[in-house]
């Protein structure tokens, strides 16, 4: 009775195609996994975000809610066609405008573009937002974006490939940036083997519970062969515990008994992978939920009920840092203010939910997986799997966003276990409700602190108490209580300082790292209370923080002295937008009206790297017998940039161009290790050695052609140029006659480098940091005091780089940040269970995110790479979401206790501080 | 027509020819009006309701997709009034030539979603998924519009205030299929206006909307319909409100809205999105704003 499958036909990217199965299969599925175009990227399966919009007869569509049965006939345009004039423009303009970071948004927003290009060849901003406000980017901040669909028009040539010596400071396009322009770039989801396993996890629907697994194996039977096997706690071969600080591992991979968090996995299912739908339905758990513990108040108080035994009041790690007696200098000082706010848990909502495939090569287990860190992901995986660590490979997807999250394992073990029992080829792609239930969040932060100046403005004391809900398990909860003290002063001088943070658990989601470890949450208070108190002390709100602004030779609240101190040249650059600002908001307010506009200020320091941990990087560089160098990076890149600027770093050093270059990596079995990308190190650490790395390679170089170090390389086929300007010598040296390895080196230098910094005393006392950055943000915006909302009209970010490597990607940092900071101000807030979706959990759109001028300062660290670059991925979230609440207690008057501030809570401030001012409270502000 | 089942078919799968099976995708009503009559499906226009509400590949049991049935999409004259097809997709209403008093559901056309959205869902799904926040609905409501379904029973036309049960449930039997939305002639005069209010520029889903038709006659409102959406099950006409407004003049219109009388006619939530009473006064305040920008546009036009 089978009929064959006549199949559907249709026009794909101007060829005929056919697609066959079911009729009501989503489009995104049949093009990825039938017609194996990846460049179609699945983000939430909801039509909520815009990654796989294509083209269908010239109209821009989510493919992932069109039945394949409604293309019949019809004409579907993917990123991978070449027929298209107006992608092959967007191409172009966005490897100008560095329009794509991540990528993972990038063939999505090609799209939806090149639809309103075929409509208006020459878009204003407006009509570029509304025709992109259907695709979410979490990395840009979109205006690169836009810049790029406005500017595609131009027939502009491709910006040169700097010349030898003039990488460092270059605005070139990144290296990443043709495949991800594309659709090639490979990312977790794209790349897997046929004929494998898929994997599905069972997961908890309850945020504490015990559970009970019942007939696995005969559940598993009946569904036999579409079920290959199922895995639970009692198969994993070694150490059922993850966790990325391992004193504080806590977390298992599967279940045992109990569940502590909503999402939690307690099995795991291997489908056969061969097309038809995997149904855990009546998958044979018993869940007895119980009372969970969601308020770290509660959590804290006696009496609660305890996540884990050993940690008494669900405390799991306090930090603090106490330097002279802010209770007497807070009695002494002239003005004082106190204050509190409670911030949410915050989504990284990376557009890229977490995907994976593993295989084994030989006895070899290969995982490649979307993250951060590639060698805390072999070595924790490894040791869960019970493997040594030479059978475990670990190779980097391309990264669809990580911000923090994709520090921790996810997937990995689940793969790799998989993988071992069977010995067979196996992928997972978390659904996007999976990925943001099951992976961790910002801390929701529940801060009072007080503060207090003399007469003349001159900070005096600063008390700051955190409590940090870090959620079910540790993963990096302690960092977080050890961050957020030395950082709560802000960049500012303050004699007296006592700084306590903790870290508490609760049957919330896991809180981890996100872009900038807590010190977002802590800067909210802290600069907030430097606007009440500049307006006690009767100092304009800019001046106030330029008199108290940290400078060379100050210390620290840690008692570091500080030099290359960056923060005073920063405010000092807002000096002349702040005036026009302020100007331009007196000069609307004057004429009434429901709307009020203020202005806001922030400032931001922040320490890169480990805090008082060593976190060595390590490059190798190699001269081929080509005449190419081959670098060998094992910095993840997620978007901000480290393979450009680590290769820029390397070019100069070496005194060859970039584009004698080619890269490798990161790989755990190719590469050294680069540590982790976060804490906004790579720049630094892992750019210093590759600097100190190239430069090594040059040395030898240079010895071979015997010449001194002024000496000009040039790169050829086969052989390397070594001349000295002027009448000096010159020497040919003929790489395919001198030796090389098996990979065809011919010289090659291996060099690390590992900050230098000391632990912290009991009171927080010590070096945690050898490099600081420092940044300010000024926010313009209008509330609309009926409604309660609020429309930014402009940020200025000023930050100091040290040395800026590649001001394109500076720039593209910068404007990402600051739209995760207008999201964590204004309308990001995770609730377990109510939001776990891109519909429900809003981040900013393109109409979200104002135009932004970014000012980049150079005050180099003599410890910095390229003449003293500092990190910066993480300094440009942290003044935003500060800065705008500031503008919006300017403009209304209200003082912000809860962000994110969404309309309700703005409208009843207002109210409150209306009825207050009619109640003759008086007191000013 | 029913295709024979395959004896190897597993649950879930599917004929894969369109136009049999388990996935019918028929050209004639009358063919989909038969396919309903043997039994229920699940029925499919623009998907941008049905597959978010599934978190599998496809949508589980027997699919009626209703996108390639002839007559159901499209805006045209009809006896009495106008009628815009059931099928008729958010874009193309958005860059329809209608008169003035649909100026509203063009607005809101453009603000659901992004243009993927806009260019996939229809209004006849919009209606029917029966969104508390749907955005069609108050345009609709301020025109007094009514709903056609059609059945191998026959035809019937309800008001689209009735249609509406509650949230997710609608008048709607299983053997029906809505093809078509009446604007009566006597509702098309005036001039209307949309506003939605969400915690974001795009992509909104909205805390509170509102629609506003107003009828000026020698200088004084005649008709006002006001609409309020996602502050109660279903969206809400504010008789009470709109009878304050009658023989106003339009310039001082805005100010006889007050927020208690507009409290009164609404049962918003309390939620993540916003507090119930937050709703109820934003909903008041975007009524005004409305109500004052045709007051506006009005006098302009004069």
């Amino acid at each position: 009775m089978n009929r064959p499958d006549p199949g559907l036909g249709l026009t794909l990217n101007g060829a005929p195609a056919t697609l066959r199965g079911d009729p009501a299969r989503r489009l995104s599925q049949a093009l990825r996994e039938d017609l194996g175009l990846t460049g179609t990227k699945i983000g939430c399966d909801a039509g909520d975000c815009g990654a796989c919009t294509v083209l269908v007869d010239g109209r821009a569509v989510c493919a992932c809610l069109t039945p394949v049965a409604q293309v019949a006939g019809r004409a579907v345009e993917t990123v991978e066609g070449a027929g298209n004039a107006a992608v092959t423009r967007l191409r172009a303009a966005f490897l100008r405008h560095g329009a794509a970071q991540c990528g993972i948004c990038t063939p999505g927003m090609l799209m939806a573009a090149a639809a309103l290009l075929a409509e208006v060849p020459r878009p204003s901003r407006d009509q570029a937002e509304a025709a992109l406000g259907g695709v979410l980017c979490r990395c840009t901040g979109y205006a690169r974006i836009i810049a790029a669909v406005c500017d595609a028009w131009r027939d502009a040539p491709a910006a040169a490939s700097p010349a030898s010596g003039q990488a460092i400071g270059a605005r070139m396009a990144r290296l990443d940036g043709a495949a991800k322009v594309d659709g090639r770039a490979v990312f977790g989801a794209d790349l897997w083997q046929p004929g494998g396993l898929l994997l599905k996890a069972v997961r908890s629907p309850h945020h504490r519970a015990r559970f009970g697994l019942g007939d696995i194996a005969g559940w598993a039977a009946a569904r036999a062969p579409a079920v290959a096997a199922v895995f639970t706690a009692a198969d994993i071969p070694g150490r059922n515990i993850f966790g990325t600080i391992a004193p504080f591992a806590d977390q298992p991979v599967l279940a045992e008994g109990q569940v502590r968090f909503r999402g939690e996995a307690v099995a795991l299912v291997a489908f056969e992978d061969d097309g038809a739908e995997p149904d855990l339905a009546d998958f044979p758990v018993t869940w007895a939920a119980g009372e969970p513990l969601l308020d770290p108040v509660l959590a804290e108080a006696a009496g609660a009920a305890q996540l884990h035994p050993h940690r008494p009041a669900n405390l799991l790690t306090a930090g603090r840092v106490v330097r002279g007696d802010v209770g007497a200098a807070l009695a002494g000082a002239a003005f004082a203010v106190a204050g509190r706010v409670e911030t949410a848990f915050v989504e990284h909502a990376y557009i890229e939910p977490e995907a994976g495939a593993a295989w084994l090569e030989g006895d070899v287990l290969v995982i490649r997986a979307c993250t951060q860190a590639p060698v805390m992901d072999r070595d924790e995986t490894a040791a869960i799997l019970g493997l040594p660590v030479a059978r475990l490979r670990i190779i980097p997807s391309a990264v669809g966003g990580g911000f923090g999250s994709k520090l921790d394992l996810s997937l990995q073990p689940l793969l790799g276990l998989a993988v071992l029992k069977t010995g067979r080829p196996a992928r997972m792609v978390y659904s996007r409700a999976e990925s943001m239930a099951s992976t961790t969040k910002r801390h929701p932060a529940r801060i009072v602190a007080r503060a207090g100046c003399d007469a003349a403005g001159r900070m005096v004391g600063f008390d700051f108490d955190g409590l940090f809900d870090t959620g079910a398990y540790a993963s990096w909860g302690p960092t977080v209580a050890n961050r957020v003290p030395v950082h709560a002063t802000g960049p500012y001088r303050t004699p007296h300082v006592r700084a306590r943070a903790r870290a508490v658990h609760t049957n919330g989601p896991v809180s981890g790292a996100f872009r900038g470890f807590g010190v977002p949450q802590a800067a909210i208070m802290q600069e907030m209370l430097y606007d009440r108190l500049a307006r006690a002390a009767g100092i304009d709100r800019l001046e106030f923080r330029i008199l108290n602004a940290l400078s060379d030779g100050d210390a620290t609240a840690t008692g570091q002295v500080l030099r290359s101190t960056g923060i005073r040249a920063c405010l000092e650059a807002l000096r002349a937008p702040w005036s026009r600002a302020l100007a331009a908001a007196a000069a609307h307010n004057a004429q009434g009206g429901i709307t009020r506009r203020g202005v806001g200020v922030a400032s931001c320091w922040y320490g890169c790297g480990n805090t008082s941990l060593p976190n060595p990087s390590t490059i190798r560089i190699a001269l081929n017998r080509t005449g190419r160098v081959v670098l060998y990076q094992g910095a993840t890149e997620i978007g901000q940039g480290s393979d450009t600027v680590i290769t820029q770093i390397a070019a100069d050093a070496l005194g060859l161009p970039v584009d004698a270059f080619d890269l490798i990596g990161p790989d755990t079995a190719l590469t050294p290790d680069a540590g982790k990308t976060s804490a906004s190190r790579q720049t630094f650490v892992t750019g210093r050695a590759a600097e100190t790395a190239a430069r090594a390679l040059r040395a030898m170089i240079l010895s071979h052609a015997n010449l001194g170090d002024g000496a000009v390389l040039t790169s050829e086929a086969g052989a390397i140029r070594v001349a000295e300007p002027g009448a000096g010598g010159q020497r040919r040296i003929e790489l395919s006659r001198l030796p090389a390895d098996a990979d065809g080196h011919v010289l090659v230098a291996e060099e690390s480098y590992d900050p230098p910094t000391s632990a912290l005393d009991a009171d927080g006392q010590g070096v945690p940091y050898a490099v600081y950055g420092y940044g300010a943000q000024l926010a313009e915006l209008e509330v609309d005091r009926a409604l309660g909302t609020v429309r930014l009209l402009r940020i200025t970010a000023a930050h100091d780089l040290g040395r800026v490597i590649n001001p394109m990607l500076a720039e593209g940092q910068i404007e990402g940040g600051i739209a995760q900071g207008i999201g964590l101000a204004l309308m990001e807030d995770y609730v377990p269970g109510r939001t776990e979706n891109l519909h429900d959990y809003l981040i900013p759109t393109t109409g979200d995110v104002p135009p932004i001028d970014s000012i980049l300062i150079e005050v180099p660290d003599p410890e910095g790479p390229g003449g003293g670059a500092r990190g910066l991925g993480e300094h440009v979230l942290i003044p935003t979401a500060p800065a705008i609440l500031n503008a919006i207690g300017d403009a209304t008057g209200v003082v912000i206790d809860r962000v994110p501030v969404l309309p309700h809570r703005l409208r009843a401030a207002i109210l409150a501080a209306e009825a207050a001012e009619a109640g003759g409270g008086g007191g000013g502000r | 027509m029913t295709a024979p089942a395959r004896p190897d078919a597993r649950p879930g799968d599917r004929e894969p020819d369109p136009d049999r099976g388990a996935y019918l995708r028929p050209r004639d009503l009358g063919a989909a009006l038969d396919c309903l009559a043997r039994g229920p499906r699940l029925i499919l226009a623009g998907g941008t309701d049905v597959y978010p509400g599934t978190g599998r590949q496809a949508p589980a049991g027997p699919i009626l997709d209703l996108t390639a049935v002839d007559g159901l999409a499209g805006i045209g004259p009809v006896a009495g009034g106008l009628r815009v097809g059931a099928l008729t997709r958010w874009a193309d209403i958005a860059a329809a030539d209608l008169p003035p008093a649909l100026a509203a559901l063009r607005q809101a056309a453009a603000e659901v979603g992004g243009r993927q959205i806009q260019n996939a869902g229809t209004l006849g799904g919009n209606l029917c998924n029966a969104s508390p926040a749907a955005d069609g609905v108050p345009p609709l409501l301020t025109v007094d519009a009514e709903i056609d379904l059609a059945s191998a029973r026959g035809l019937r036309r309800v008001p689209l205030a009735d249609f509406l049960t509650g949230p997710r449930l609608t008048l709607r039997r299983d053997d029906e299929v809505m093809t078509g939305i009446f604007i009566p002639v006597a509702a098309l005069s005036g001039r209307s206006r949309f506003v939605k209010l969400g915690a974001r520029r795009y992509l909104v889903i909205s805390i509170a909307m509102v629609a506003v038709r107003l009828v000026v006659e020698g200088g004084r409102i005649a008709t006002a319909a006001l609409a309020v959406g996602a502050c109660s099950a279903t969206t809400r006409r504010l008789p009470a409100v709109e009878a304050a407004l009658f023989g106003a003049a339009p310039d001082r219109a805005a100010g006889l809205i007050h927020d208690a009388e507009v409290a009164a006619a609404l049962s918003p939530l309390d939620d993540i999105r916003a507090s119930a009473g937050y709703r109820a006064a934003a909903a008041a305040e975007l009524l005004r704003r409305a109500v004052a920008a045709l007051a506006s546009d009005g006098a302009a036009a004069r």
